[in-house]
């Protein structure tokens, strides 16, 4: 469904993307790892059209976004949806009303058919009673499930995340991933997620990519990545402790 | 030398560009304006932002300017026995000039910096990159609201400080300096005349589009930082405040 066909990227005079070839399997979910600094984000903002690469295209189904704009991208948008580092959560608006914004400003939907939807997302997230709270009032990880409520609602076929857990301590990063896996499950939509957090996350992806001086030095299922015999990403890997093979969460 | 000169072409082909990207912000903001779905509720929030919750400093800073403008003028007219012409200083001075540039300076100070910090923040924590992927255009969500707000907001605080400002110098000239309150009134209505009225809200119109134009502008393009931020907020206030007064000078001098 997305497909990232020779993309260079430059910013600030610095070469970040330097022929980047990934295709996303349709449906699953698929981590990306890599150094900090490597373009991990910058690769995910390519594949929503939030940037546009210098050189390479970026195929969703079987339209070619890198060089579309105005209507033809917004079409293209309307399978995705996103959370971002931050959540990046209207801050003037409620939690309700965050859910509720793609509801009411796509579908134009009104009444109480609104609140039913709103309140069911912020159920299956587990802040139900929290829609009246602001974003400011919220901790890092109920700003996180707040943001993964709003990217559902709108029952997208693709979910880009943003380093879902950085900032959060390790049993909110934890819970975050079991609801996003959980999601995963029982919506079916294709997730990308960037990520640092080795090794949990062999646990819950069904595909790995490795982002490495610009280009995907390695892609493969959770199990066979760990399995490389490649010196540098075995290295990078390991670093984060005991390599969790796959079994747990994912299945 | 030939380093100085290389330096200073970047420098200037950067304002070039700048200059081009800010046209290119306000036309698609606009184009953006008059295509569905209409934001009627967005504007009305925004228009009681920059008009409404300006009122005050408005009214505050419209007042002292009459009674300031009232005590100059009276000392200066006394001098040639033409305390009586008072009014139509105090008038002509308001609608013609003080009106506008003031007016559009307070709101400039209160609601286009504050215009800035919004946008700029909602910048850094991808707010705004959150409308893209909605499928939302930020310009017609954030933007054009705004420009609108400034364009039909500005020119009714004008209003107000200019009825303000007269009555101001009403009070110090009247009540305070013995001028006669029959011969101020009726020299601000012989003064004022209609050219007086609409230069002063054509005026009024170009600054406001100038504020809420250049405060999102610099807002939207903010670099991804606290400092970035403040000097962009300080930058927004400043090139307004400029801007407005070269225009003030440039439509006086057609207009006359």
């Amino acid at each position: 469904m997305i497909k990232l066909v020779g993309l260079e990227k430059t910013l600030g005079g610095q070469p970040v993307l330097q022929g980047v070839d990934l295709s996303i399997p349709v449906g699953k979910l698929t981590t990306i790892i890599g150094g900090s600094g490597s373009g991990k984000s910058v690769l995910l903002k390519h594949m929503i059209g939030l940037m546009q690469p210098d050189r390479g295209e970026v195929w969703v189904g079987n339209v070619e976004i890198s060089r579309l704009s105005g209507t033809p991208l917004n079409d293209v948008r309307k399978q995705f949806a996103m959370l971002f580092q931050g959540a990046a959560l209207f801050d003037s608006l409620s939690v309700f009303e965050n859910v509720a914004f793609p509801l009411r400003e796509k579908l134009r939907m009104k009444g109480p058919e609104v609140g039913r939807r709103v309140e069911e997302k912020l159920k299956e997230v587990g802040l139900t009673g929290m829609g009246h709270k602001f974003p400011a009032e919220l901790s890092g990880g109920m700003r996180k499930r707040a943001g993964l409520a709003r990217a559902l609602v709108m029952e997208p076929e693709i979910i880009l995340f943003d380093e879902p857990t950085t900032g959060l301590d390790p049993l909110m990063a934890k819970s975050i991933h079991d609801l996003i896996v959980t999601m995963h499950r029982r919506f079916g939509f294709t997730a990308v997620m960037v990520s640092h957090e080795i090794p949990e996350i062999f646990g819950i992806s069904d595909y790995v990519a490795m982002l490495r001086k610009g280009k995907i030095a390695l892609m493969a299922t959770s199990a066979e990545f760990q399995r490389t015999t490649d010196p540098e990403i075995q290295e990078f890997i390991s670093v984060g402790g005991t390599v969790a093979l796959p079994g747990s969460l994912a299945g | 030398m030939t380093n100085v000169i290389e330096q200073l072409g970047r420098w200037a082909v950067m304002r070039v560009h700048e200059m081009g990207r800010m046209v290119l912000f306000l036309m698609s903001a606009f184009a953006w304006l008059v295509r569905p779905p209409f934001r009627f509720h967005q504007i009305m929030k925004q228009l009681h932002f920059v008009g409404y919750r300006s009122t005050f400093v408005v009214v505050l800073t419209a007042g002292f300017t009459g009674m300031v403008l009232a005590l100059q003028g009276y000392y200066s007219l006394r001098k040639f026995g033409s305390e009586g012409l008072l009014g139509s200083a105090v008038a002509l001075s308001m609608i013609r000039e003080l009106g506008p540039v003031l007016a559009a300076l307070m709101v400039t100070a209160r609601a286009g910096s504050a215009m800035t910090a919004e946008i700029g923040i909602m910048r850094i924590t991808e707010q705004i990159d959150a409308l893209d992927t909605m499928a939302i255009n930020p310009r017609q969500y954030l933007i054009a609201p705004k420009l609108v707000a400034g364009v039909l907001g500005v020119p009714l605080l004008v209003a107000i400080f200019d009825v303000v400002g007269i009555y101001g110098g009403s009070l110090v000239g009247v009540d305070l300096l013995g001028v006669s309150e029959g011969a101020y009134w009726s020299s601000v209505a012989s003064a004022v005349e209609w050219k007086d009225v609409y230069g002063g809200i054509l005026k009024s119109i170009t600054f406001g589009l100038i504020v809420s134009w250049i405060c999102c502008y610099k807002g939207f393009y903010t670099r991804q930082s606290a400092e970035g931020l403040g000097s962009a907020t300080t930058e927004a206030v400043v090139l307004s405040s400029v801007l407005i007064l070269v225009g003030d000078y440039i439509l006086t001098s057609l207009l006359l």
